[in-house]
């Protein structure tokens, strides 16, 4: 077989796993879990087999047109360069590792065959848009993820967190693809084609009138699907989705198709340098702020929603400074890592039966009683730390050089003002990353308290996929030399200034959050008689998994978490901000006053003039008639004699009318 | 004689005849008042035959035909009021109301007042 | 009235000033006559106006000979005088009808009543005093309303309505019992001879006794 056929299968098989299980889901339950899983693993196997025989030499192209579409025509094409393969096999790892895991997590769930389905078809989605190498066909692509992460976030619509969230994720994410299509046509109309290859050959030879314009309409759609700043507010509130789906879209699919899109149509950005600065300082703000945000969030996924913002910022800073094979490759290695921390909070979530930081603070013994999650959770957190040699250190330390590249000057396009502002903010970024993601660990393993609720040995393909993942975000990293060959072929190894720098804000971060912990645990433990509440706050939250432990976890009030101080090293690094950053910095009440209150109040105002005077006219067309119906309804008094009386009086006024005229004629 | 004569006669005993229709209470009193109007009508057929010396006499048969028709109608007419008298206890047309709007019948006894009613239509 | 039509009444025909006897004779019983039907139509007393009725009824028979239809008189005399009078009184008494006067006789239409009967009239006077102004009846020659002339034509000319109107005055008579037969509650069988359904039914649920307050005064 060609490599191209073997491309066409790679979406085509998750595809068809998904038809049919939307077709067979409830009629053959026994089919449901092999063919959620094979058809994953056999696109994952042939995304690796495609990436081999490309072997990152020369894009392969090909196209078909199907159907003659009018003057700017529509093919069926694939471009399989060394981004397309490597994200391919990103995907197709990934979702593989999901789908895999589900098995064991959605095991009791009765809705589980709709859901591999919908999985399936996420993954198809995403490989399409990866290998497309035309815009309409990629905006299926796009579009199809968008209401599959409607469907997958809403999975428990039971409960109304779910059901809202869901709705937030899919309204935030159109809000971007709107401009996004309007960006598409506009690029189209000017490159003259859709297809990805003649649209960067036309603005190699300047062919583009507005690129401004364009680069900042479909800065708008990504921004939407990769949760950047301000239309990031979906990513923490879709983690009311089940966590294997959370690990999907944030790891490899959703989130990574806004930055492998920028990362394809690069030149596009490149032409104008007003959005790269935007880019930039859109980055920035998301890495900082997110950064800030995940310090004070309690729930264990909200702290790693916001640390994928964080990190997609990073991947937007490197493209912001012009470096697409930086953002691929933090893209690939964040995928892993962070793949494997939402699984393993996951594996947490099940054994600890809350996903509350606070109260998992107050458990003891947690990390001994989920070794199998426990390691490869603490290889990822390193990693997400960007501490040397894991894999998030190598791909970090790749945006970092690329914007001190930019921020000296040597770039060719992109400006220097946006280099400084990316390097400062990765920088400022890189502490606080490393503060959160020590906290996470301590808070999460390093508790004290009652012992933890023992559920026995998680399932194999639960804590198996978590090993599998683990291997990856150590020893990725040592991929960076001659990963850089299958990219643009720039060098994509840390240097000393950087990685000192970036190192060494970690560190800071890293050791300063030890040391507030340790003040804190101290004050807790000497201050408060903690045992007393501790006791029963780990009863109750025992009880509470062992009744509802898939419930538990989807929950986002926690009845478990007691009240009580409990020993966080957040609080006290972030002082005052605490309050706002737990809010997300109040972004969503800030867009409830800007959109949701003036939309409310012109319902209101519609509503009000629908029922007072547009049903007025109605009422009154009833009103009227009714009166005039009473009036002659009093005249119907069942008096023979005056209805008598009426239809003589009126024979006698028609008699002399008659007579009248009929003298008048005679006169006449 | 001048035709007139009867005309005007006729006219103003058949507005007599109205105006006992329209303000009597009993009905008996009611049906005299028809008939006041009926014998205006014949004397009109009467004098109007006579003037025109018509061969048929069309005039003076329809009269007695009138006369007939007439005492028949008294007949049932009377008939009937004494119905009404028996099921009401009244025959006082203004108080035969069942048409009214909103008139309910009474609920005690649903027989007679269909009865009744039937009967108070009949007789309106 | 012009002086041009005056003239023309002048040398047509007698005027309305110059009456001949018949017409003296005719408007002094027409009085009579419209006097009396006004007392029937206001007098309080029930029983009274039925024999005013009579005397009204009588002056139209009058008139009747009068304008030479003495056949028609006398029919009028036999039959309104001798039996729907007779009726009417019948009806009074068995409706109970008080013998002295009764204030409650007008109903409260009366003045509606009055103003449509006064429209009406003055309209059809005018109407037929406007229309038959020169108009004259001759009622010299042969007498046209005698027994002789009105059996002839009767059962020459008018004997197919005339058998009609016997089948009719038969199912009026037939109509009559039926409707005032007395059906005795005591009766065991409902479905006696005579007794329709709605004469059953509403004999079936006659009071015992007048319910004045069954339907009050609106």
């Amino acid at each position: 077989m060609s490599t191209t056929t073997l491309a066409v299968l790679v979406p085509l098989l998750p595809f068809l796993s998904a038809v049919a299980g939307l077709l067979l889901g409830r009629r053959a339950p026994g089919f449901v879990r092999p063919l959620a899983v094979l058809p994953t693993l056999g696109a994952a196997v042939l995304a690796v087999l495609v990436a081999v025989r490309h072997g990152g030499g020369k894009a392969i192209d090909t196209a078909t047109e199907l159907t003659p579409t009018g003057s700017v025509p529509i093919e069926l094409s694939l471009h399989l360069d060394g981004f397309a393969v490597l994200v391919a096999v990103l995907v197709g790892v990934v979702a593989t590792c999901v789908q895999i895991y589900s098995t064991a997590y959605l095991r009791d769930d009765p809705r589980y065959p709709s859901y591999a389905a919908l999985v399936s078809l996420f993954t198809s989605a995403m490989l399409l848009v990866v290998y497309s190498g035309d815009l309409m066909v990629l905006l299926v692509g796009w579009e199809v993820m968008g209401i599959c992460s409607y469907f997958l976030v809403g999975h428990y619509w039971e409960t109304e967190a779910a059901r809202s969230a869901s709705l937030k994720a899919f309204l935030v994410t159109k809000l971007g693809d709107v401009p996004f299509l309007i960006g598409l046509f506009a690029l189209a109309a000017d490159a003259g084609s859709f297809r990805i290859t003649k649209v960067l050959g036309a603005v190699a030879s300047g062919g583009l009138s507005h690129p401004t314009l364009i680069a900042l309409l479909l800065l708008a759609g990504v921004a939407g699907k990769s949760a950047q700043f301000p239309l990031h507010t979906w990513l923490p509130d879709a983690m009311a989705g089940p966590t294997p789906v959370s690990a999907l879209i944030h790891a490899a699919t959703m989130v990574a198709a806004g930055v492998y899109f920028i990362a394809r149509l690069l030149p596009v950005f490149a032409a104008s340098r007003a959005a790269l600065v935007v880019m930039a300082v859109m980055a920035a703000v998301t890495m900082v702020g997110s950064a800030l945000a995940a310090l004070a969030q309690d729930d264990i996924k909200r702290v790693l929603a916001y640390s994928t913002v964080g990190q997609l910022g990073y991947m937007t800073g490197a493209l912001a400074v012009g470096d697409r094979g930086a953002a691929v490759f933090h893209l690939l290695s964040h995928g892993v890592f962070k793949a494997l921390l939402f699984l393993g909070a996951g594996v947490i979530i099940h054994a600890a039966g809350t996903n509350s930081l606070a109260a998992m603070s107050r458990m003891d013994g947690l990390a001994k009683r989920i070794p199998d999650a426990f390691w490869p959770m603490t290889i990822a957190l390193l990693a997400l730390a960007a501490i040397p040699p894991f894999a998030g250190f190598f791909s970090k330390e790749a945006v970092l050089v690329a914007a001190e590249h930019t921020a000296g000057g040597h770039s060719d396009f992109a400006p220097s003002a946006a280099g400084w502002v990316v390097l400062v903010s990765g920088v400022l970024t890189a502490l606080l990353t490393a503060a959160y993601a020590t906290r996470l660990w301590l808070m999460a393993f390093r508790g004290r308290g009652a012992a933890a609720p023992d559920h026995g040995r998680e399932p194999v393909a639960m804590t198996g996929v978590l090993w599998l993942l683990a291997i990856p975000s150590i020893g990725f990293g040592l991929a960076a030399g001659p990963i850089a060959d299958w990219f643009d072929g720039r060098p994509l190894t840390p240097t000393v200034t950087t990685s000192l720098l970036g190192t060494g804000a970690a560190l800071i971060g890293a050791l300063l959050t030890y040391g507030l912990w340790q003040r804190a645990t101290a004050r807790a433990a000497a201050g408060v008689p903690s045992a007393a509440s501790a006791v029963p706050a780990a009863a109750t939250a025992a009880e509470s998994a062992a009744e509802t432990p898939e419930v538990a976890e989807v929950t986002h009030d926690h009845p478990a978490v007691p009240a009580g101080p409990a020993p966080d090293p957040g609080k006290a690094l972030l002082g005052p901000l605490h309050r706002h950053a737990a809010d997300g910095f109040h972004l969503d009440a800030v867009y409830d006053r800007l959109f949701v209150r003036p939309v409310r109040g012109a319902a209101s105002l519609v509503r009000f003039l629908d029922r007072e005077v547009v049903d007025t006219y109605v009422t009154g067309a009833g009103t009227g008639p009714r009166l005039l119906g009473l009036l002659v309804r009093r005249a119907q008094t069942g008096n023979v004699q005056s209805y008598l009386s009426a239809l003589l009086a009126g024979a006698v006024v028609l008699a002399i009318a008659t007579a009248v005229i009929a003298n008048v004629n005679a006169g006449s | 004689m001048h035709l007139a004569y009867p005309a005007v006669l006729a006219a103003l005993l058949f507005c007599t005849g109205l105006y006992g229709v329209l303000a009597r209470r009993n009905a008996i009193l009611v049906l005299m008042s028809v008939e006041l109007m009926l014998n205006a009508v014949n004397l009109n057929l009467v004098a109007f035959d006579v003037w025109l010396r018509d061969t048929l006499h069309a005039g003076q048969a329809l009269t007695l035909f009138t006369i007939a028709i007439a005492a028949a109608e008294i007949g049932i007419g009377l008939a009937i009021v004494l119905m009404v008298y028996r099921n009401r206890g009244t025959s006082d047309i203004d108080r035969l109301r069942d048409t009214a709007e909103g008139h309910e019948p009474p609920p005690a006894a649903p027989d007679s007042s269909t009865a009744a009613n039937q009967q108070s239509e009949v007789t309106a | 009235m012009s002086p041009a039509v005056l003239t023309l009444a002048a040398t047509t025909g007698p005027g309305f000033l110059s009456p001949t006897g018949v017409e003296i004779a005719f408007a002094l019983v027409g009085l009579a006559t419209l006097g009396a039907a006004a007392i029937t139509v206001t007098t309080k007393q029930l029983v009274h106006a039925a024999l005013w009725l009579v005397v009204a009824l009588g002056g139209i028979a009058v008139e009747y000979l009068l304008l030479t239809a003495e056949f028609i008189a006398w029919v009028q005399v036999l039959i309104y005088l001798g039996s729907v009078v007779v009726l009417l009184l019948f009806g009074l008494m068995l409706t109970k009808a008080p013998i002295g006067p009764s204030p409650d006789a007008d109903s409260g239409n009366r003045p509606i009543a009055l103003g449509v009967a006064v429209v009406a009239a003055a309209a059809l006077v005018w109407v037929v005093v406007d229309a038959f102004r020169t108009t004259w009846i001759d009622l010299d020659g042969p007498v046209q309303g005698s027994t002789k002339v009105s059996g002839e034509i009767l059962f020459r000319h008018w004997v197919l309505p005339f058998e009609a109107l016997s089948v009719l005055l038969l199912a009026a008579l037939i109509g009559a019992i039926v409707l005032s037969h007395r059906t005795d509650p005591a009766d065991p069988d409902p479905a006696a001879p005579g007794a329709t359904g709605l004469n059953a039914r509403a004999t079936a649920a006659r009071p015992t006794a007048p319910r004045p307050t069954d339907k009050g005064p609106r």
